[in-house]
């Protein structure tokens, strides 16, 4: 099929940025989106164009290095995948496709369709962890955990980092992400005994890093590619609660 | 001539780790301070090194090129994590992992080495636990096992199809821990290029801000490289796309040893190749071979869909050849299998180029829901790949370039041939022999940076706490950066006409035809030649878009790619020499009536070394001979 794409295009964090559209044709449904991409950059390459830079990694949704505007929704139109796993199949023959950065102030663009992330990685540094020194650990099956508990740990735990909540979020909160750390550690013993100050450093930071309130309209959740749930964001708020 | 020297303590297998621990040189909390060390790459075994060596009182300097290091690819390694608590009460012990691991590594990893990870396993577990790994739990709230390949024992630990995610992310968070204390420097979105040896001793890197393009200098009194494996040299593989070899290759051409290059593993349960644009292969865990069944029509060419296909009318090939472990066969025999019954022509799919893996009776036995709890998210995976259901209809699937247990040389210290110089993880080489079991790559990194490294670099900094921060003003880092600078100025100078992904393909092609699943000396000899050409081409015709001095991925790549061509040259070169079949490695000419690997323990019980002499030399081989004490080898069975 032939495609009509307008692609941000900025070529460092001064530079304005605009718009640029580029017609690929031959576009095959079996491709995934990034591969589209890819091949439009070989296209580029071949006519002396400047290739579009985009991150990606592991293209198997896991690493949460992707992460694209695309027609106005994070990662496009498909629920529950990453950008890397969204398929050309969604679209049809004639398509115009609009494609754009993360749009958010706590996620600077860096060069065309790149962002700078590290205000997560600065969230999880505040205080996203247990205190835990190696070697320091007890045998792993003296705390017996409910099982309920676990998988619940284990579902806010999925969070790739991707930062599509952010995205997706029209005050840009991150407190999807925030809280499914804080979920994941206040639900295991092991995690209990700094809840309270874990959720007060890392609202904190929120705040500090430049991130939006939560308004609770449920965007992030509606767009997360890992399907972590706003309970997390009603947990979190009971922790705080709690915490003061 | 450096002789290679593995330092295996003295003693009893079971006690050497202990003794040594006992015997390494300390250092003071007081001149820890002092000490600064460089890691690169932080994924499970960089940052759980890096927070540990943190913790203990170094500096730390951690450098990665994707923008964070909670995304290295340990994130999505999927199945679990081997320790052996014995939970189960199946008789698991460090001894049975030890000889399974030895086993399954067709007896050419070194026995030292691999108990020690087996005795480390536990504290591993207890650790991530600590840290708030989600781990499966029985309703109980103690922990639950699961079996993986090449073993008769439950012993692997797993989060869903997560466990590499949860397990990197509670090192990764360590880690931050430690840059919040101030006692850990994050470099991210970098590239290592070359490292700096001063005095013979490593002293620090080189590396490239991927954002502005600045070439910088690093240093520190030892250098840990935790950089992954190189099965991106096939281009298609299950890594991530920017996973690379030029790290350790880099560490290589400055005297460090590459040890059994050739040896990589195509893993038996990837999603097949289903285009020509196709970036990158998925991974189907092995832990899917728990409950599935592998299968192919008895007919050739048979078309039906699987579903029409009666249960009389269906090969369970690795049922009927290995029936002691049936499904569960290690990779490289599950591998082999697949290709066999595909290059047979009873491969599925468009392409013929797939076998089954099919749930419907364990479906029908356990309940869909009992299925989902286990698998559930690699089953949506496999759907979002491919939109076919497997709860419905069998999954596809197809081996794939996985894993290296090929890598830098490393003695018991994990120390490569340059001293000050560490490799730990899939980096180096030394736990997994020829052939890689199931869960044990998590189980290493964990185990070589949570409990090994810091253990054993304190014995070498405990001889440097006089010396005083290392200066990057010297000759050597100077040298190392204008050769840097001039590679990178070079390739984009070339203004040829072809991308370097197009060269990075071609050469995955070659490698995969010739040297990869089967091998032999007449291809091996074709792929040397042609590997060359490719060489001579694409320092003739590369073409670099884009800018030195700016985020640029094309140069990324290219530079990639440049030390792949050569590092893919090495490959063959030990396949070549290695005239036995063991474990992943199959030579053609060596195999059995049945077609298993035929080793030739007289000629090739060693570990091959290959050192760096020069652009235009051969590389010079060392032999470390493989000594068996406590195990006898004999050929693997799993019939």
């Amino acid at each position: 099929m032939n495609i009509t794409l307008k692609i941000w295009r900025q070529k460092n964090k001064e530079d304005k940025g605009k718009f640029v559209t580029y017609k690929l044709n031959n576009v095959s449904t079996e491709m995934t989106f990034l591969e589209m991409l890819d091949y439009l950059n070989e296209k580029l390459i071949k006519e002396d164009q400047d290739p579009v830079a985009f991150d990606s990694d592991c293209r198997e949704g896991i690493c949460g290095s992707c992460g694209l505007y695309i027609n106005g929704r994070p990662n496009g139109p498909q629920k529950s995948v990453t950008t890397c796993q969204l398929s050309m199949s969604v679209f049809k023959d004639g398509d115009t496709i609009t494609v754009e950065p993360w749009r958010s102030k706590a996620f600077p663009v860096i060069k065309d369709l790149v962002v700078d992330r590290t205000a997560f990685d600065k969230l999880i540094e505040a205080g996203g962890y247990i205190s835990v020194n190696t070697g320091a650990a007890p045998e792993a099956n003296s705390i017996p955990v409910k099982k309920h508990n676990a998988d619940r740990a284990f579902e806010a735990g999925v969070c790739i980092g991707c930062g599509t909540c952010v995205a997706a979020c029209k005050n840009a909160s991150a407190m999807l992400f925030v809280s499914a750390k804080i979920s994941q550690l206040a639900l295991l013993p092991q995690g209990r005994v700094e809840a309270k100050e874990r959720v007060r450093i890392l609202v904190e930071k929120m705040d500090e890093l430049g991130f939006g309130n939560c308004s609770n309209t449920g965007s992030c959740e509606a767009e997360c590619p890992k399907d972590i749930k706003l309970v997390n964001i009603a947990r979190l708020n009971r922790e705080y609660y709690k915490a003061y | 001539m450096a002789k290679l020297d593995s330092k295996i303590p003295d003693g009893p297998l079971a006690e050497k780790w202990t003794r040594h621990q006992a015997s390494v040189k300390l250092v003071n909390p007081a001149n820890k301070k002092k000490l600064d060390i460089i890691v690169v790459g932080a994924g499970a075994a960089g940052a759980s090194a890096a927070a540990t060596l943190a913790e203990l009182g170094y500096n730390l300097k951690v450098f990665v090129f994707q923008d964070s290091s909670r995304r290295a690819h340990s994130i999505a390694s999927q199945g679990g994590i081997n320790a052996t608590k014995n939970y189960k009460n199946d008789a698991d012990s460090d001894y049975r992992l030890f000889y399974d691991m030895i086993k399954g590594g067709d007896f050419r990893a070194r026995e030292a080495n691999v108990y020690r990870a087996a005795e480390v396993s536990n504290k591993i577990i207890d650790q991530y636990v600590a840290q708030g790994v989600p781990f499966a739990r029985e309703y109980s709230g103690y922990l639950a096992n699961r079996s993986f390949g090449g073993v008769q024992v439950s012993r692997t630990f797993y989060a869903q199809g997560q466990t590499g995610q949860q397990c990197t992310l509670a090192a990764y968070q360590a880690l931050s821990r430690q840059i919040k204390a101030g006692k850990a420097k994050m470099f991210a979105r970098r590239d290592m290029l070359d490292i700096v040896v001063i005095d013979g001793k490593a002293r620090g890197i080189i590396t490239r801000d991927l954002i502005t393009g600045e070439i910088e200098r690093h240093s520190a009194h030892a250098v840990v490289l935790a950089t992954g494996g190189f099965g991106t040299v096939y281009y298609l593989s299950t890594l991530a796309v920017n996973s690379n070899g030029s790290a350790a290759f880099a560490a290589y051409k400055k005297g460090a040893f590459m040890a059994n290059p050739s040896m990589a593993q195509i893993h038996p349960t990837s999603i097949p190749v289903l285009n020509e644009y196709q970036s990158k292969l998925t991974l189907m865990s092995e832990s899917l071979r728990n409950d599935g069944r592998v299968w192919v029509p008895k007919q050739k060419g048979d078309k039906r869909p699987a579903n029409e296909i009666k249960e009389e009318e269906r090969d369970y090939y690795l049922e009927r050849k290995y029936p002691a472990f049936g499904n569960l066969v290690p990779r490289d025999v599950a591998s082999r299998a697949a290709k066999e019954r595909c290059d047979e022509g009873y491969g599925v799919g468009e392409t013929g180029l797939s076998v089954y893996l099919d749930f419907r009776d364990a479906i029908n036995n356990q309940g869909k829901n009992a299925i989902k709890a286990k698998y559930g998210t690699l089953f949506d995976l496999y759907k979002k790949v491919t939109g076919i259901n497997p709860y419905e209809e069998p999954m596809r699937i197809y081996p794939a370039s996985h894993y290296t247990m090929g890598g830098l040389w490393v003695d018991y210290n994990l120390m490569t041939t340059i001293p000050g110089l560490y490799a730990i993880g899939e980096a180096n080489f030394s736990d997994h022999g020829a052939n890689r079991l199931g869960a044990s790559s998590l189980m290493q990194c964990s185990g070589d940076g949570y409990f090994i490294l810091p253990v054993t670099i304190g014995d070498y900094l405990a001889d440097e706490i006089k010396t005083p921060r290392i200066s990057t003003d010297t000759p050597e880092f100077d040298e190392a950066e204008k050769a840097v600078k001039e590679k990178l100025n070079k390739l984009m100078s070339v203004k040829g006409t072809q991308s370097p992904t197009s060269f990075h393909k071609r050469l995955g092609h070659i490698l995969w035809t010739y040297s990869g699943m089967k091998r032999n000396e007449e291809g091996l000899t074709t792929a040397l030649k042609e590997i060359n050409e490719l060489k001579e081409e694409f320092w003739r015709d590369v073409k670099v878009a884009g800018e030195l001095n700016e985020l640029n991925h094309e140069l990324e790549k290219a530079a990639r790619v440049a030390d792949f061509l050569d590092l893919a040259k090495l490959i063959v070169m030990d396949a070549l020499n290695r005239k036995e079949s063991c474990g992943a490695h199959f030579r053609e000419e060596y195999q059995t009536a049945e077609g298993e690997p035929k080793r030739d323990d007289e000629n090739y019980s060693y570990v091959a070394a290959w050192e760096y002499t020069g652009e235009d030399s051969e590389p010079k081989l060392h032999k470390e001979e493989l000594k068996f004490e406590y195990v006898t080898p004999v050929q693997r069975s799993y019939k």
